[in-house]
């Protein structure tokens, strides 16, 4: 890890529109909770027409860049499963890759101008063994919503961080709509339960 | 307090802890959310205006009335506004006057890469650059001392990794104002004759020597020493990669990056054994540090003068020159992705009412005359259906010099269509239209009336009938705008009607004048439109492709029962219900909704 060894650095990846922005939010605001110092950066522009997004998360004793370094991110939290092969090479060496199964076609493959890669999950396996897929969409809609695919994805790497329970807890009842905690929270149970 | 705030939210606090008490904007990319932000100030009166040159003219009235006034725009923004920018340098202010740019290297939403440290120079205004929010917020108000003190415009800089970062701030409050009570005249001061411009000019030269004096003094400038092998001269992000890729070296931090300290760049010079200038695009810094006779050992010799830098790059090229020190952790090149991948591109939403008129445009043999917003996006596959696309407003202009040109042989008669949005319209497409008239054009100019700037996140403009903080406005009529300008023939067409369209579209493009077709229909994100999906029939669909032309991301291939056989699906998630899929097809495969019933 850089500088004095106690950063964590997170990149966030998907499609727009998937609620990328919301999860890097959430992190950074419990790792402020939690007393880090927290650098974000993302690129939003055009994101919410469906192209790729990336959002930079880093927090600890003491940061520079708001940007993560191809090479030393410590987690690649995909929301797409294309989305996770794109950058699977941000990671550092036996660093941990977490993504979610549901495929979301690219325009270019709706147009019927490319194909999406064939046997996905078999290359992310192989491009990067330490990865784990989870249905989040899927145990987004046990919660209650295709809505909170991202909350499974946070709860998926809850475990990873040294925030605890609470903190989770109080930050995504903070940010999501009031009607909707509740899903939100089983949401995110069912993310730490299979983030195992 | 603390909080993590982006750039953009940390200036929006600065201003009102500034005692801004004006603000004015365009909207563009990464520069939008600040406005959007000081609309929730109360103490801030802000508003959009129909473009940055508007927008940069009513603050610096404000200013003269004694306000504290931003200006705010992305890069090319300034290039717009770039003409009361440099007369203002000479007017000078009131009440103190910051114009933002919100620069945009790599190009990750902008059509070009303009380094906008270069106007400071040429307006002959100081530049401050912030390097994380914090900063962010606290030169604003150190901008708006110097403005007043100064008596000068400032230009405040920052890029898509400054406005877009979420870095943490400690927030301040605003001291209370005291209501503005005179508005003075100063016919010298302020109206630009040339006999009063020319008792300006050695002012402002002479206040750019003094603003230099300043600089060494200003502790936004500062000499941080480390291990004096290696000195880096560096401001805004690039000061951020640049410490985390050698934590160790010694610093010349500049928050103000025009005019420049010569002293301490001297005095850094003297103190490390090598001195690297490390900044994005231009040799700003580096070409200024040479003219003073410094010796650098490495500027755009050793770094790249287009696209965005990183610390990973930092170290490795910084290393690759000779530097030492830097962190071992960044100076491993990354392994190979993978390849092949299909890009994701940004994609006009299913539903956009834009579709249906590139559907058209890309078939029909025109040359398309494009201007910006979501609709360049009719450019990418499968589409193809714009030929051009410059800057804000030009599609008009440019359409009628080609059919000028084309014309005048009688070769190629009205084979030129523009396509212009509505907010792209108002900014700067009416000028041009006026010129089609005046000088006997005949091109077709489509307004894509979709009732918001829906590419920067769906502002207001001019034609929507509300203001910035939602009040209720005139709205233009386009129509009427049109008619007044001269245009006899005006048409209209349902976007949503492939049929309706190309009819349109043709007949216009036949006739011998010129015309305005326009497309009148609400941005489907913006205005939260939904409607229910439609169905593939899977017995009808024979798996021909045509309706793929529509470039929507909820259609897709599917494998069918047979071998070989692929079949078209419509994600009912995604599909917003618009049917333009289904007017392509030609086996009537495509099904509207079935109601249901009461
Ligand atoms: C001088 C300048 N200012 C701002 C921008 C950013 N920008 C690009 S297109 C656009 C507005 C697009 O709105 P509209 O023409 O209504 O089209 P829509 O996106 O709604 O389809 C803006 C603000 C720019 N590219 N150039
Ligand atoms: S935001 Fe509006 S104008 Fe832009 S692509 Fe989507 S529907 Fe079309
Ligand atoms: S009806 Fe067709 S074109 Fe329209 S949103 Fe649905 S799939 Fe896309």
């Amino acid at each position: 890890m850089t500088e004095n060894g106690t950063t964590t650095n997170i990149l966030i990846s998907g499609v727009g529109g998937q609620g990328v922005l919301l999860a890097s939010y959430v992190l950074g605001q419990a790792a402020m909770k939690e007393g880090y110092e927290v650098k974000q950066s993302e690129v939003h522009g055009m994101s919410q027409r469906g192209g790729s997004v990336v959002s930079h998360l880093r927090f600890g004793e003491r940061l520079a860049s708001p940007i993560v370094t191809q090479g030393t991110a410590d987690f690649l939290l995909s929301f797409e499963p294309l989305e996770a092969l794109r950058f699977f090479n941000w990671l550092r060496p036996g660093a941990l890759l977490i993504y979610n199964t549901l495929r979301v076609n690219p325009s270019t493959v709706a147009a019927g101008l490319a194909t999406y890669p064939d046997g996905i999950h078999e290359r992310i396996a192989q491009a990067w063994p330490n990865s784990r897929g989870i249905d989040a969409t899927l145990l987004a809609e046990e919660a209650g919503t295709a809505k909170a695919t991202n909350i499974v994805m946070l709860g998926s790497i809850a475990r990873e961080l040294p925030f605890p329970l609470e903190t989770w807890r109080h930050i995504i009842g903070r940010v999501v709509p009031p009607k909707t905690v509740d899903t939100n929270m089983k949401a995110f149970e069912l993310g730490r339960a299979a983030g195992r | 307090m603390k909080d993590i705030l982006s750039g953009n939210e940390a200036i929006a606090r600065g201003a009102w802890e500034a005692g801004v008490r004006f603000a004015a904007a365009y909207p563009g990319t990464p520069s939008t959310e600040i406005l959007e932000n000081i609309r929730g100030y109360e103490d801030i009166e802000s508003q959009w205006s129909p473009n940055e040159k508007v927008a940069t003219e009513v603050a610096l009235g404000a200013s003269i009335a004694g306000a504290r006034s931003l200006a705010v725009m992305k890069h090319v923004g300034v290039n717009v506004a770039a003409d009361p920018l440099f007369t203002a340098s000479y007017t000078g202010v009131n009440g103190g006057f910051v114009m933002i740019t919100a620069d945009d290297p790599a190009m990750h939403s902008s059509q070009n890469e303009q380094d906008n440290r270069n106007y400071a120079r040429f307006a002959k205004v100081p530049l401050l650059e912030p390097s994380d929010s914090q900063e962010a917020k606290d030169m604003l108000k150190l901008a708006f001392e110097l403005s007043e003190e100064f008596d000068t415009p400032v230009l405040f800089r920052t890029t898509t990794r400054i406005s877009h970062s979420k870095t943490m701030v400690e927030l301040g409050e605003r001291a209370a104002l005291e209501p503005l009570t005179v508005l003075e005249k100063d016919v010298p001061k302020y109206t630009m004759l040339p006999g009063f411009a020319r008792a300006k000019h050695p002012k402002v030269e002479q206040r750019i020597l003094d603003l230099a004096q300043r600089a060494e003094t200003l502790d936004v400038n500062r000499i941080e020493m480390g291990d004096p092998a290696v000195g880096i001269v560096a401001s805004g992000v690039v000061y951020q990669y640049a410490r985390e890729a050698f934590p160790g070296a010694s610093f010349l931090k500049l928050g103000m990056t025009y005019p420049l300290p010569q002293g301490m760049v001297e005095k850094f010079r003297s103190k490390v054994d090598r001195l690297y200038v490390v900044e994005e695009l231009d040799p700003f810094l580096e070409e200024r540090i040479r003219l003073m006779g410094v010796k650098v050992d490495g500027g755009k010799s050793v770094f790249p003068i287009t696209g965005e830098l990183d610390p990973g790059l930092v170290a490795r090229l910084l290393t690759a020159a000779g530097a030492p020190g830097a962190d071992g952790d960044l100076l491993t090149e990354p392994g190979p992705g993978a390849e092949g991948l299909p890009m994701r591109p940004p994609t006009l939403c299913p539903g956009c009412s834009h579709r249906g008129v590139f559907t058209v445009l890309s078939r029909l043999k025109v040359f398309v005359s494009g201007d910006i917003g979501c609709y360049t996006l009719g450019a990418m596959p499968p589409f193809g259906a714009m030929h051009s696309c410059v800057c804000m407003g030009a599609s008009i202009g440019m359409a009628h010099g080609i059919s000028k040109v084309t014309d005048a042989q009688g070769q190629i008669k009205n084979q030129t269509v523009a396509v212009i949005g509505d907010s792209t319209f108002f900014h700067s497409g009416i000028t041009g239209l006026m010129d089609t008239i005046w000088n006997r054009g005949a091109s077709t100019t489509i307004i894509l009336d979709n009732r918001t700037t829906a590419m920067t996140g769906g502002q207001e403009t001019p034609g929507t009938g509300k203001t910035l903080s939602g009040e209720p406005a005139a709205e233009v009529d386009i129509p009427r705008l049109v008619e007044a300008l001269g245009v006899k023939r005006i048409a209209y067409m349902d976007p949503y009607d492939l049929t309706e369209t190309e009819e349109v579209i043709r007949r216009e493009l036949e006739a011998p004048e010129p015309s305005v077709i326009i497309a009148r229909a609400p941005c489907v994100l913006q205005f939260k439109i939904m409607n229910d999906p439609w169905t593939v029939d899977s017995e009808l669909c024979n798996g021909c492709k045509r309706c793929l032309r529509v470039g929507c991301v909820a259609l897709s291939l599917i494998e069918g029962e047979g071998e070989e056989d692929t079949l078209v699906e419509i994600d009912p998630v995604q599909c917003n219900g618009c049917g333009v899929c289904a007017q392509m097809c030609r086996f009537g495969a495509i099904l509207p909704p079935v109601p249901v019933e009461a």
